[in-house]
């Protein structure tokens, strides 16, 4: 890779794109766009498995990453949130795992590319989205059986090294393990990806972006953004931050914490806002962009995005709000109260 | 002011606990600690986990900031039960606020512990002991799964007990985890061994201040790095005298903590306050701390005798002989005095109606009180065994009596019965002797049919003996299928007895999948002697009946429906696969050993002398289920007092055993040419290599590896024969237990179970020994590829050596039926008198045979599960046919045969 994501950071904030899932919706899709040729045969119904259309219906894919890098995104994330052979195994489509993630990130990568060169002052980036997988490693799904565990340790590594190997062979930049609401669950992913490093003899810049469910503040896991900080700072981060779930509004308390505390850039994605009662996201790119100005003016970030709800509008509007601001700067944070 | 060179260490539950320069003392809870704390261990092996949860909970209440969590017990599986505790702890907000301490002296359960957590924990601990490679490997892995680390001053040479050793240690720890791992600085915490003082050996009065100077020393010197330690050590010296250990806990801390301690493990409820401390105490304590005058210990000691708690005094003390005869009793019991049993019990019969009434009133409430201090943990298995000596000998004291009034009268409800077996084919039996031990002293009248017990003999005697509970013990794997056939005939027979299933190589998913299902009456798998108690009283009592028979089958049903829906989480590869990735072993590096004389070598009567200096003592205390290892165990707060009495017996039982030539020990061992061809290993007549006079077949691990990582099989060990090397293969049988019969006989005759016990027990280690020594025997002289060896016994139990000696039965080549083909060979029974059962046990029970593997790269391993091609494979070339050989192999086969 010619460009040095770690080196423009320290230039200028970088925005993430916003919503896929969206996007996909705009397009009324029925099952026969998610079978395509290749699955026509597949013995359970497919409709709704975002992840295949990169396969499917590629062209559909490759123009939502288009619209974004449009609006102004400097990172496109591929479309792979449920790419891991747990999550697929809801579709018993295990085995189209490295094809959903190399296809993928190879969309991504040609529109990339092609911005790129036409805009090489702005460089654009492919991050390969790592999604929590539909499981969680350090709480029980059964009330009644707290001991008792639906996935293992073991099986998130394999699964994750299959999604990050077959990501990054398909060409994406960085890898982004995102909506954290089990941090044993993004444990297993970095986990899975340094042994993709180590097998490789070659690093990869690695992001890692966590959820707070509710008002409590914490994860899903039940940990405090500084606990969820403090555990995955063994790994030399690109950037930690919180996506989905809440609202920006939501989220300031949370991101102030950060902004203090890590040691790494930090970045948002957050939801246009909290759902209305229909479950829809009405948050419009004015009112989003200005939580965000917000934000960047008090030094809060260095990567800014959207998650569900958000639209190349929204992002039009909040990489207007970055190129207006300074990025925050990295310091080592424990500084200030350890006198 | 801050140093960017050293950020603080920062560890995490829920919550962060930010370790700052101005944070004086981060306090570990460890009364979750199997180790540490008996009340929780027994409540591991019983598994409450609720209770056991409750324990953490109040730790963290109690102030705790890091909950540390050990499951090192050798009754237990201390990777499924760290696994499973800390599972529940995630589920327990108000605990696992607080960063989980991973506390474990074995790898595999740290790295298990390590997958449970999603905050940032503290390994405890690694350290150089096994070399550096090994700690570079565990470094990078504790890493990678976001840990911080305690590291042990322990390194080749061993623990380091001086200043100077403790400094070496610790800076090279150090420099390896900072250049070599790159090991954030901030992570490491160093625990650099607090020793007792005050022990009245002059070499440990500087232990305190070896620690306070090497805690400052590594502050000062090495940045970043972190000072623990366990702080109770210090006082183990005044164990029972509370008030001076408190003071000494207090100002051993004090100092430690100036010096620069900011972590430790520390009893709260055994703490004192500094201030609080009276003065003159508080002077003497100092002085022994800090070595500051030469008579500071016996001015301590003398000082001590006045402020102890109760001024017990250790003198043989006789006073309890002027108790009345009822506390006499108890007394006996509790302690296990059979010198004045007799006169007592017949001093209590004058004065009770009926014989009878002595057993049910005091002789009966003195075994109470036995069961209730072991039940606590107050009492260990060796002194319940000898007041079960106590007891049968008070029992049969009174039997003419109590024959003489049967005869008189019908009328006799007695105590629940059970009878105890150890299967068709085992001849294994200590853990079943120390359950019956354990059951009669708990009221049960126990029908003990001893070892290698058909099928139809078991039941026979069950209804004529009308027994309320059927137990059956096996230790080799062929015993589960036997377990599986009593119970079949069992329900055949439509019988409703309760089956008690215990023994190493059961389980309870083996007793849920197997044997649970072919029998509609209760089963019940028991982990343990202590354990066998409540689950027998709750299945003869009519209250608790139902409700233990509906548990446990809903248990059993829920782990067979468990175990059938599990995914098969490991990936086999094909055996052609596994056999191609074999062990690569460049034959043509080094010349291969002919051994000095080739064929059977035999040793008749060997020197048990010599056979004693070769005994590994923690396989002793095991069976005793004392927890620790020799000679550390004596040092034990706990366990240590009655570990030494054990061991002291156990060197009487061996001088005897020599002085008056009591048991035999014989060998013989062979060493034959030998190659490999794929999975077999085939013996030639001589070194012309024209003659296969026997095959030996070996069985290849088939779980999918890791790049680079071979599948193992022992035959890739032995040149193959295409390499057209000239190899060897050896074969032993040892035993030191001919001649045992009638020495236990009369042991048991004497009611004397804990000397019989005693006695098998020690036979054990000395053929394990006598394995050793001729293994020795064999690098250094017979086969002589190790002529300059040189090792100590320490060196010699670690395997410090080059070449295995694996034994058919066990991990690395589990298939029995190879036994036979062995013996074969060595001509074993006619040689050593050790002959084989039909299930391929060896008999005398203290008998041990295997394999002799030369090759440097030869290691012990693991076979693991095996899929139905290689069986297969292996049933042809065994010439079995495939359910035979399945039912050898049942535990290591992937699927259900």
């Amino acid at each position: 890779m010619a460009y040095d994501i770690q080196e423009i950071l320290k230039d200028r904030i970088l925005v993430l794109d916003g919503a896929m899932g969206t996007m996909i919706q705009r397009h009324k899709l029925e099952e026969v766009d998610f079978r395509g040729d290749r699955f026509k045969e597949h013995d359970s119904p497919l409709k709704g498995n975002n992840d295949l259309l990169s396969i499917t219906r590629p062209d559909i894919i490759r123009e939502i990453h288009a619209l974004y890098y449009e609006a102004g995104a400097d990172i496109a994330e591929t479309n792979t949130f449920s790419g891991t052979t747990i999550a697929q195994a809801d579709y018993g489509l295990e085995s189209a795992v490295y094809d959903i993630n190399y296809e993928s990130a190879r969309i991504a990568r040609e529109v990339a590319d092609e911005f790129t060169a036409r805009e090489p002052h702005k460089p654009r980036f492919v991050a390969g989205s790592m999604g929590p997988t539909n499981r969680t490693a350090s709480l029980s799904p059964d009330v009644n059986d707290p001991g008792f565990r639906a996935v293992t340790f073991d099986e998130l590594v394999t699964a994750y090294k299959e999604q990050a190997g077959a990501l990054l062979d398909g060409g994406a930049d960085v890898l982004l393990v995102e909506t954290v609401f089990d941090t044993l669950n993004a444990k297993a992913a970095v986990f899975a990806i340094e042994e993709i490093f180590e097998e490789r003899g070659k690093t990869w810049p690695v992001m890692v972006s966590g959820t707070i469910t509710d008002a409590s503040g914490r994860t899903l896991s039940g940990q405090t953004t500084e606990a969820f900080l403090v555990s995955l700072s063994h790994v030399p981060l690109l950037s930690i931050g919180l996506n989905c779930a809440l609202g920006a509004e939501q989220l300031r308390p949370y991101l102030d914490t950060l902004a203090r505390k890590a040691p790494f850039n930090v970045s948002a994605h957050p939801n246009a806002g909290l759902p209305n009662e229909f479950g829809e996201y009405d948050q419009t790119p004015e009112e989003m962009a200005e939580l965000i100005d917000g934000f960047l003016s008090d030094n809060y970030l260095n990567i800014v995005g959207g998650c569900c709800g958000t639209t190349p509008d929204h992002i039009k509007l909040i990489a207007e709000a970055a190129n207006r601001h300074k990025p925050r700067p990295i310091e080592i944070p424990e500084l200030a109260n350890s006198i | 002011m801050s140093n960017k060179e050293t950020p603080t260490l920062k560890l995490s539950g829920l919550e962060p606990l930010i370790v700052t320069p101005l944070t004086n003392f981060v306090n570990v809870g460890e009364r979750t600690n199997v180790t540490g704390s008996r009340k929780f261990a027994r409540l591991i092996l019983e598994e409450k986990y609720d209770e056991a949860l409750s324990v953490a909970r109040n730790q963290v209440e109690g102030g705790a900031q890091i909950l540390d969590v050990n499951m090192d017990e050798g009754m237990l599986d201390g990777k499924e039960a760290m696994v499973r505790f800390l599972n529940l702890v995630a589920a327990e907000p108000d605990i696992a606020r607080i960063p989980i301490m991973i506390d474990s002296s074995k790898w595999e359960i740290i790295e298990a512990g390590l997958k449970c957590i999603q905050g940032k924990g503290v390994v405890n601990s690694i350290s150089l002991k096994e070399g550096e490679e090994n700690f570079i490997a565990q470094a990078r892995k504790v890493k990678r799964y976001g840990a911080a680390v305690i590291v042990m001053a322990f390194d080749e040479e061993g623990q380091a007990d001086s200043y100077e050793r403790r400094i070496e240690i610790c800076e090279r720890s150090y420099r390896v985890l900072v250049d070599k791992v790159n090991f954030p600085k901030e992570d490491i915490i160093f625990d650099p061994n607090i020793f007792p003082v005050a022990t009245g050996i002059e070499e440990h009065n500087d232990n305190a201040m070896d620690f306070f100077r090497a805690t400052r020393w590594i502050r000062e010197n090495l940045p970043g790095a972190h000072v623990s330690g366990g702080v109770s050590n210090v006082s183990f010296s005044f164990r029972g005298n509370n008030p001076v250990r408190e003071a000494m806990h207090s100002a051993f801390l004090y100092h430690a903590i100036k010096e620069g301690m900011d972590m430790g493990i520390v009893n709260p409820t055994m703490l004192e306050v500094y201030d609080d401390i009276p003065k003159d105490l508080l002077e003497r304590v100092e002085d022994v701390l800090l070595n500051r005058r030469p008579d500071a210990t016996e001015r301590l000691l003398e000082f001590a005798e006045t402020v102890k708690g109760d001024g017990k005094k250790k003198v043989k003390d006789d006073s309890w002989r002027k108790e009345p005869v009822a506390r006499r009793l108890e007394h006996a019991l509790v302690k296990g005095i059979v010198d004045y049993i007799d006169e007592d019990t017949e001093e209590a019969r004058q004065q009770h109606e009926r014989p009878l009434h002595v057993i049910e009133g005091p002789l009966m409430d003195g075994m109470n009180v036995v069961g209730d201090l072991f039940g606590s943990g107050k009492m260990f298995l060796p002194q319940v065994v000898k007041s079960a000596r106590v007891m049968k000998k008070a029992v049969a004291y009174l039997l003419p009596y109590l024959e003489a009034e049967k005869a008189a009268n019908e009328d006799t409800s007695s105590a629940a019965k059970i009878l105890l077996a150890t299967v068709k084919g085992d001849v294994h039996d200590i853990g079943k002797n120390i359950v019956g031990v354990v059951l009669a002293c708990n009221n049960f009248d126990i029908v003990d049919m001893g070892v290698m017990v058909p099928t139809d003999k078991i039941l026979d005697k069950a209804i004529e003996e009308n027994a309320d509970v059927i137990g059956l013990s096996g230790l080799i794997t062929p015993s589960l299928d036997e377990m599986v056939a009593v119970a079949k005939e069992m329900e055949r027979r439509k019988m409703t007895t309760p089956l008690l299933i215990g023994g190493a190589t059961t389980s309870r998913i083996h007793t849920a999948v197997k044997i649970d299902p072919v029998y509609s009456g209760s089963v019940v798998h028991v982990l343990d002697a202590s354990k066998s108690v409540p689950v027998a009283g709750e299945l003869i009592s009519k209250e608790t009946y139902d409700g233990i028979y509906e548990r446990t089958k809903e248990e059993y049903a829920r782990l067979r429906h468990d175990h059938a829906n599990r995914k098969q989480v490991k990936n086999y590869i094909p055996y052609r696969d596994a056999l191609a990735n074999k062990q690569k072993i460049d034959w043509t590096d080094k010349p291969m050993v002919k051994p000095a004389a080739l064929g059977n070598q035999v040793f008749k009567d060997y020197d048990i002398a010599e056979i004693r200096k070769y005994i590994d003592w923690t396989p002793f205390f095991n069976t005793w289920m004392l927890k620790g290892k020799y000679p550390a165990i004596f040092e034990n707060e706990v366990v240590g007092e009655e570990a030494r009495k054990l061991f002291d017996d156990a060197q009487v039982v061996l001088d005897d055993i020599i002085a008056k030539d009591l048991l035999y020990a014989n060998a013989v061992i062979g060493l034959y040419p030998a190659n490999a061809v794929d999975d077999s290993i085939d013996i030639y007549a001589n070194d012309d290599r024209t003659e296969v006079i026997k095959t030996f077949n070996f069985l290849r691990q088939q779980g999918k590896k890791g790049s680079g990582l071979p599948n193992l099989s022992l035959a890739d060990f032995v040149a193959p024969k295409e390499s057209g090397k000239q190899d060897y293969l050896g074969g032993f049988a040892v035993t030191a237990g001919v001649g045992i019969e009638p020495l236990v006989e009369a042991y048991e005759k004497d009611h004397d179970d804990y000397n019989a016990i005693m006695i098998k027990a020690v036979a054990d280690r000395l053929a394990e020994a006598f394995a050793e020594l001729m293994h020795e025997k064999i690098r250094t002289e017979l086969w002589g590829y190790a002529a300059a060896e040189s090792l100590d016994n320490e060196a010699l139990i670690k395997e410090k050596y080059q070449g295995i000696r694996p034994a058919p039965g066990y991990p690395a080549c589990p298939d029995h039926t190879e036994k036979p083909v062995l013996f074969d060979l060595l001509e074993v029974e006619k040689n050593t008198g050790i002959s084989l059962t039909e299930s391929n046990a060896m008999y005398p029970a203290a008998s041990v045979s295997g394999f002799y593997f030369m090759h440097p790269e030869a290691k012990y391993f693991g076979l693991g599960k095996i899929e139905k091609d290689q069986v297969k494979d292996y049933a042809g070339r065994k010439g079995m046919s495939l359910e035979e050989a399945e039912k050898w192999l049942a535990p290591n086969l992937t699927y259900d045969a």
